[in-house]
């Protein structure tokens, strides 16, 4: 299996007519067992969204649903200083995305183009990378980090997230890359153009779709990251949102409201982002092994 | 995902580069893939391979819990390790942990898959529903899960109340407190760590489904084979290699699983719903050392799964 380069497989059109036909018992059936599956699925985040919108004071209730509906936990929730976390998490979100677009795409587009010694090397490097996480090397990154005074940074945060989501984009770029047949590229050379040139002018805009779901992807993973940032940063100003978020666990009393507010506004654009890329990330996440 | 011949033209002849010739283009020429690849290479060279020999170094130091180095201190930290009485019931919690989660992953994702490989109105919602747990942190879903799971007030008690399963297991909604008891404690983070690991699971089995050709279906359908025999004759063994990729990708994902158990209970009371993992991240705060120690013996496990991947995925027919 590879990435969906062609778009033509996800609505061929012989699918789309058997769509019409009139719908059956057993088809009923099956929608009916998919639709509670989907709902199941869905319970936690709604559970999640009821909680942040109820009163404080219905919180901690036997009743399902609130009796009014209160927004005070999302206005509340500044005065924390959660904003600073969110402000932190989006750095390190933005940065990590950037700095994998720029290692990873070079790399991408050199192994895909070229045979060269290490090739092979590279690949297998990638691979093993791929598989590795973070929370295996975690006492050894904070060693290293701790040396080399890459503590409490957002700059430490960034190269950690980056490295482990390069293999990512690399594998996905790279199967981009090679779907793209040399020779558009060589008539561009043909007509005069550069090789930079014909690089963002053909190759770039074909691949984009590939350069798109490894952004988004690693800034989703960069986004949802605890582990690493939980043991590199201890000032409450410096951490992410989800070290901020770990320490309302850790407390005696659980601040549920505004734990649940500051959840939604993480996880609720986060799907919404992840929805555009999901028919595209099995891929990069097997890394091209199945076929 | 059916289209697998996506190289239309041979990949690796270069396109004609501008004529240009001498020993100092030969030179360039040698050097170029280090400033294609150096980058990337720098990067995983000094964020995951450096920190491998950190993480050997430490456990051979004496280094005290406010992070000084007192010197050299050969197998002192795995000779602590494992002469402590609680590692034994951690690593046999991992295995129950890893078996039951990937096992259990497994089963469920292949009826899901089929199921999503039907046509039925309303499947693109239906798989929509699917990516909330896996974009969502998977700290949060166990943050949810924990609220839920609240003894008096939290959602999963109320309605098992009201249909009636507490108090068919003997349980009054004080005694429901799921997570303070090791045992059940350590069932629900098994499901927790189930329910996130389902949506990758079905979308890598439905992708390894949706690459069989269809015809081989249409020819079986002409040879009288049952909707059961296409089934188990076609799909089944033309999945394996999708599958034992997925579980290999979960095993690695649920032995490294660190923010459901910690956010859940915190590997408590005590370390008695800790994993090798979280059992690491506990030892920790008291001992850098012996969480170094701890980690080498968790890459052993991790070191075999890459192998293991590296072995059965046919990376190499994509590479080349």
């Amino acid at each position: 299996m590879s990435v969906e380069v062609v778009p033509v497989t996800r609505t061929s059109g012989a699918k789309r007519v058997r769509h019409r036909r009139p719908l059956s018992a057993r088809d009923w059936i099956l929608s009916i067992v998919a639709y509670i599956i989907a709902a199941v699925f869905l319970v936690p985040y709604l559970e999640m969204i009821v909680t942040a919108i109820s009163p404080s004071n219905q919180l901690g209730t036997s009743q399902l649903f609130p009796s009014r509906i209160d927004f005070s936990n999302f206005t509340s929730l500044w005065s924390l200083g959660l904003g600073t976390n969110l402000g932190v998490s989006l750095e390190v979100a933005i940065g990590a995305t950037i700095l994998v677009t720029l290692v990873a795409l070079p790399a991408a587009y050199y192994t895909a183009r070229k045979k060269f010694r290490g090739r092979m090397f590279f690949l297998v490097l990638v691979l093993i990378t791929q598989m590795f996480q973070p929370t295996a090397l975690l006492v050894g990154i904070y060693g290293e980090f701790s040396h080399l005074g890459l503590t409490d940074s957002v700059f430490g945060l960034v190269i950690v997230n980056s490295a482990f989501n390069l293999a990512f984009a690399t594998w996905i770029m790279t199967a981009y890359i090679s779907s793209i047949p040399v020779e558009l590229e060589e008539a561009a050379f043909v007509d005069g153009t550069t090789r930079l040139g014909a690089l963002r002018r053909i190759t770039l805009p074909l691949a984009l779709p590939g350069i798109v779901t490894a952004m988004i992807f690693t800034f989703i993973a960069a986004w949802n990251e605890l582990v690493v940032a939980l043991v590199l940063t201890t000032t409450p100003s410096h951490q992410p949102l989800t070290v901020a978020l770990d320490g309302f666990i850790g407390g005696y009393q659980i601040d549920w409201g505004h734990l649940f507010a500051t959840s939604v506004i993480s996880t609720i654009p986060v799907i919404i982002l992840f929805a555009f890329i999901e028919g595209r990330v099995v891929g990069g996440l097997t890394a091209g092994s199945l076929k | 995902m059916s289209n697998i011949e996506i190289s239309v033209t041979d990949p690796m002849v270069p396109p004609s580069p501008p004529v240009m010739s001498g020993p100092r283009r030969t030179i360039l020429r040698r050097l170029e893939p280090i400033y294609w690849l150096g980058p990337a290479f720098l990067l995983i060279a000094g964020v995951v391979i450096t920190p491998v020999f950190f993480m050997v170094w430490s456990s051979f130091r004496n280094i005290d819990s406010v992070g000084f180095d007192h010197g050299w201190a050969g197998f002192t930290s795995y000779h602590n390790l494992f002469a402590l009485p609680d590692l034994g019931p951690v690593m046999m919690r991992t295995i129950v942990w890893l078996v039951s989660v990937v096992g259990a992953t497994m089963l469920i994702s292949l009826p899901l898959a089929v199921l999503l490989n039907r046509q039925f109105p309303g499947r693109r919602a239906v798989r929509m529903a699917l990516v909330a747990p896996w974009a969502t942190s998977v700290f949060m879903t166990a943050i949810i899960f924990r609220w839920m799971l609240q003894p008096q007030s939290g959602l999963i008690n109320i309605v098992g109340h009201a249909l009636g399963l507490l108090h068919n297991i003997g349980l009054t909604s004080a005694q429901a407190d799921w997570l303070g008891r090791p045992g059940s404690a350590l069932v629900w983070m098994i499901i927790v760590a189930i329910f996130v690991s389902l949506p990758f699971t079905t979308y890598t089995l439905l992708a390894g489904m949706q690459a069989i050709p269809g015809d081989i279906y249409e020819a079986a359908k002409v040879d009288g084979a049952s909707a059961w025999r296409s089934f188990s004759a076609i799909t089944l063994p033309l999945l394996k290699p999708a599958a034992v990729v997925a579980l290999l990708i979960n095993l690695m994902n649920v032995f490294n699983s660190f923010p459901i158990i910690w956010e859940m209970t915190r590997g408590g009371p005590g370390d008695q719903t800790a994993t090798s993992t979280v059992f690491m991240y506990q030892l920790k705060a008291s001992s850098i050392p012996m969480a170094a120690a701890m980690s080498v013996l968790n890459f052993f496990v991790v070191a075999l799964i890459v192998i293991l991947f590296l072995r059965f995925s046919n990376w190499k027919e994509r590479a080349i």
